[in-house]
């Protein structure tokens, strides 16, 4: 349905009204960021006086970025390493029970959040005196991948299925074995969905809050989310708004930056993708 | 190898062609492996516990102490807050799903054709659905907030004029999350905000699969602008609709960060959802049994609405 009726003018001023609200808060966040404010870490003139304070705070902003990328790096690292071998055999070999363990993996979509969360709390306490460091970061990351799977697997099974058979059965003819077509052949016909899938599971990673709220316990393990929602609450009473809005800059930029840098990517698979109709 | 190597479609005997089925399906199973063992650890052994705690009394510190079952399912619906909260959770359901479909359509027939100025319209649409959920939120608080919130002078137009005409307390002025009300439609503008973007995507997806001569057939039998959409736009819009409804309808009843970040289930727990409830039931009032008892009444919930979801758009299909 076209909307040849609007004619120009109005139009432009209708969604350039409406582009300016989306983008508003998010120029606002970082305009507040350094902004003098009262009850901020920026009393006079325009500075970082917030990011200094941000940079200082709990077990200090390096530690807390370095965590969240963590996280996330290995998050994206198990859910492609999985996924991969996963999506080539349900696309490609048949065997028994396969549909039945496909439909659990994407059970996973139905499950609540927090159902799932607790138990594994449970879990990840009961094997907790193993004392290696980044213990907590290596079972968030593995959680946050478990949530992801369905995403990814379903991802991976039709952009195997969509490489032709016969390219396939040409290089088993010629003597490939079948790591060796999934090297060669497979796996760079793949490289769209591989990426679609680390950006999903990058993004889920960094940004999720409720995991490492349940699942994190020593501060210096803390991922930037939760750092930075924690820094709020015990300023409580003296609030420091300025340091928070800065928080907010530091996580939002790496998301806007791989946004645009793949969103012509991201749309069109969109588009062209899964659910037509 | 040699067997693997063979060709499907080759002539090879009949032991040969089963010998090559069997040591496919094996290979199969080992490329499958991974993932089932992924699965096995993470989802389904925690989901068969999370059946086992909510029959049990567990507690946060201690573990497991014995089997209680049914305890904690009817101190679930005991609690004080259990049928507060569930309502709470289905009005704000209803508001964010009401808007974030509506606007997500608004915005998608917006931004149909591509042009320069339509590319950079998506870009600003989407920009939110970037940002994770929680920053969102933060960046929502200190908008909302009275010291360095750039709104203030539009509250302070509205209680003013509102306490002129009798309407407002001057003791009670209006707050961005100041009273449940206020602090609901607070956060559903958040969540608006954010979210718009990505259901304009999925409906776009729709709209282009839409066969372009059928709305020419229409305006050459001079259907107007409002028939074409109502019989043909929305009708054949129905699936992207329906993915659009089940998934915002299930994503509200899981609200949590936004709720945390901005109002903590405050003032005077009026704005407490159920997964917040869980939460509080297992790690403030560290009582698993009871935190896993509802997370499992939430699943069976979920379970039967996406059915019966399910069902209405497979009725719908039919015709």
């Amino acid at each position: 349905m076209r909307l040849k009726g609007l004619t120009r003018t109005p139009y432009y001023v209708l969604t350039g009204g409406l582009a300016i609200i989306f983008l508003a808060p998010l120029v606002w966040a970082a305009v507040a960021s350094v902004s003098p404010s009262a009850g901020t870490h920026q009393l006079n003139g325009y500075g970082f006086g917030n990011y200094e304070t941000l940079y200082a705070y709990g077990a200090g902003l390096p530690t807390h970025f370095l965590n969240s990328v963590m996280v996330s790096g290995l998050t994206v690292f198990f859910v492609l390493a999985v996924s991969l071998f996963g999506g080539y055999s349900f696309a490609k070999f048949d065997f028994p029970l396969k549909n039945v363990f496909f439909l659990v993996t994407l059970a996973i979509l139905m499950v609540p959040y927090a159902t799932v969360l607790i138990p594994i709390y449970v879990v990840l306490n009961a094997v907790h005196s193993v004392p290696v460091i980044g213990w907590d970061l290596l079972g968030l990351a593995l959680t946050l991948g478990m949530f992801q799977l369905p995403f990814a697997t379903f991802m991976m099974r039709i952009s195997f299925e969509s490489v032709p058979r016969e390219i396939e059965e040409a290089a088993l003819v010629d003597g490939s074995g079948t790591f060796g077509v999934f090297r060669h052949i497979l796996l760079p016909a793949v490289v769209p969905g591989i990426v679609t899938v680390g950006l999903f599971a990058f993004l889920a990673a960094w940004n999720d809050f409720l995991a490492p709220l349940i699942l994190i316990n020593p501060t210096a393990e803390q991922p930037l989310p939760l750092a930075l929602v924690i820094m709020r609450q015990q300023t409580m009473g003296l609030v420091d708004f300025g340091s928070t809005e800065a928080g907010v800059v530091v996580m939002a930029i790496p998301c806007i930056v791989l946004f645009l840098l793949l969103q012509r990517y991201y749309v069109r698979g969109f588009m062209s993708g899964a659910i037509k109709g | 190898m040699a067997i693997i190597a063979a060709s499907p479609r080759g002539k090879a005997g009949s032991g040969r062609r089963v010998g090559w089925k069997r040591s496919r399906q094996i290979l199969g199973l080992l490329y499958a492996m991974p993932t089932m063992i992924y699965v096995a650890v993470f989802f389904v052994l925690p989901v068969c516990l999370v059946f086992l705690m909510s029959s049990s009394s567990w507690s946060l510190l201690t573990g497991s102490k014995a089997i209680n079952f049914p305890d904690n399912y009817s101190n679930v619906s005991a609690g004080a807050l259990f049928w507060p909260a569930v309502w709470f959770t289905i009005e704000y359901t209803v508001l964010v799903t009401f808007f974030l479909v509506g606007l997500g359509l608004g915005l998608a027939l917006l931004v149909q054709e591509g042009s320069r100025w339509i590319g950079a319209l998506r870009t600003s649409f989407l920009l939110p659905s970037a940002l994770g959920l929680a920053t969102a939120s933060l960046l929502y608080w200190g908008l909302y907030s009275g010291s360095i919130g750039p709104l203030n002078g539009v509250l302070d137009a509205i209680n003013s004029t509102g306490i002129r005409a009798g309407l407002i307390d001057p003791a009670n002025q209006v707050t961005f999350l100041g009273s449940g009300t206020t602090a609901l439609l607070s956060t559903t503008f958040l969540i608006v905000w954010k979210f718009s973007g990505f259901y304009m995507l999925i409906l776009l997806v729709g709209l282009q699969a839409i066969p372009h001569d059928i709305y020419e057939a229409a305006s050459i039998d001079g259907a107007s602008r409002w028939q074409t959409f109502r019989s043909i736009t929305l009708p054949l819009l129905r699936r992207s609709l329906a993915l659009s409804l089940i998934l915002c309808i299930t994503g509200s009843l899981l609200a949590f960060d936004q709720f945390y970040v901005l109002t903590h289930g405050g003032p005077d727990n009026t704005t407490v959802t159920v997964v917040q409830l869980i939460y509080r039931e297992a790690f403030i009032r560290q009582n698993l049994g009871t935190a896993a008892a509802l997370s499992i009444v939430l699943l069976v919930a979920l379970l039967a609405l996406n059915a019966i979801q399910f069902r209405g758009i497979r009725a719908a299909g039919d015709d």
